[in-house]
């Protein structure tokens, strides 16, 4: 979902530039509460991930393919704050030695990816967890719902961008049927990935899932009782 | 499962991204994606403009010089996960919390995954 230089306008490019930068700029005081120095290492990790899944392309039918955004999976395993600047790192070297992206479009794509991409995976996820079971293994899918949630979303948000700035004239309902149609397909393929990724991380080091968190936290009062018992006995 | 270390952890995925960017990219599909599609379909690819990166030694995942596909984006993917990487991996640990202030006190993470290991495996 890279926009090149050309699609939008100078405004609305200029616009989603304001909006990134802000973005970023909470992310890097957010991140703050998110990392440490347990967490710290696999974020690094996360962001190449998440750089070398979206060079994978699969194929969606009809000539098209999909990569994963990588938001959702991102904001699960390391937190939303890191996932908006993981987000953000891989956009800046894509457009910069890559030349996927346009530059003057980094911050429409900062905004789509790093922020719709993102934020949409976990606001879902936080809702989705909170309707399931609290289970670590309910991190899963959750987690695949939200990263399936996010490319729609995220295609229907650059839908909205071009009907305010867009370059060439289009009817607007053909291209939201069309994006919403093919990012539908995508995001099963965002899910699936998100899905394998995440519960094998849960499946190790389940304390090191950011997401798991809240359920680790539950958990451990279940874990203390029966010492309790023993110191009794 | 059996619980890994941080390390391990980090070794195995680090290994596994390099094996995705530098081998298996290769095998990608290389129909336009969902936005380039649409774009195709609906009548505004023309607006897109050259990359201003176009002709630089890595555009297109494709390694300047390197003639043989295969290893040009292996190549090319290779340098991405290094750099992606490693520019990451410095910013967090620039930002991240430092356990205890005190002069010598500072924990690595593996110190912080022994000290665990031997306490019940909860998270916090």
């Amino acid at each position: 979902m890279h926009v090149p230089d050309g699609f939008l306008d100078v405004p609305t490019s200029v616009g989603t530039a304001v909006v990134a930068a802000t973005g970023v700029g909470l992310a890097l005081r957010g991140a703050r509460r998110e990392l440490d120095d347990r967490t710290a290492p696999l974020a690094g990790l996360v962001a190449a991930f998440v750089f070398a899944a979206q060079m994978l392309n699969f194929p969606v039918g009809a000539g098209t393919s999909g990569h994963l955004l990588g938001g959702a999976l991102a904001a699960v395993l390391v937190g939303p704050w890191t996932a908006t600047l993981s987000i953000a790192v891989v956009l800046l070297v894509q457009g910069l030695l890559f030349a996927d992206g346009g530059l003057t479009a980094l911050g429409t794509n900062v905004t789509l990816m790093g922020l719709v991409g993102v934020w949409t995976g976990w606001l879902v996820f936080r809702t989705v967890q909170g309707l399931l079971p609290k289970r670590v293994s309910m991190v899963v899918p959750a987690a695949a719902v939200a990263a399936f949630v996010s490319v729609p979303v995220a295609a229907l948000a650059f839908t909205g961008l071009y009907a305010v700035g867009g370059q060439a004239p289009i009817p607007l309902g053909s291209l939201a049927t069309a994006m919403l149609g093919w990012h539908t397909l995508i995001g099963l393929g965002e899910a699936a990935i998100t899905g394998l990724v995440v519960s094998a991380v849960v499946a190790v080091r389940p304390d090191l899932v950011h997401g798991a968190r809240r359920v680790l936290a539950t958990r451990k009062l279940v874990v203390v009782r029966p010492e309790r018992d023993e110191v009794a006995a | 499962m059996r619980r890994v270390s941080t390390r391990a952890l980090v070794v195995t995925g680090v290994l596994l991204t390099l094996l995705l960017a530098g081998v298996v990219s290769f095998y990608a599909s290389s129909h336009p994606d969902g936005l380039n599609y649409v774009a195709e379909k609906v009548g505004f690819s023309g607006a897109a403009k050259p990359h201003a990166s176009d002709g630089s030694p890595l555009s297109g995942y494709a390694t300047r010089g390197v003639t043989d596909h295969r290893l040009s984006r292996g190549v090319a993917g290779v340098i991405g996960v290094v750099v992606v990487g490693l520019l990451f991996t410095g910013l967090t640990w620039a930002l991240r919390r430092r356990r205890g202030d005190e002069p010598g006190g500072s924990t690595s993470p593996d110190a912080a995954d022994r000290e665990r290991d031997g306490s019940t495996p909860v998270g916090r």
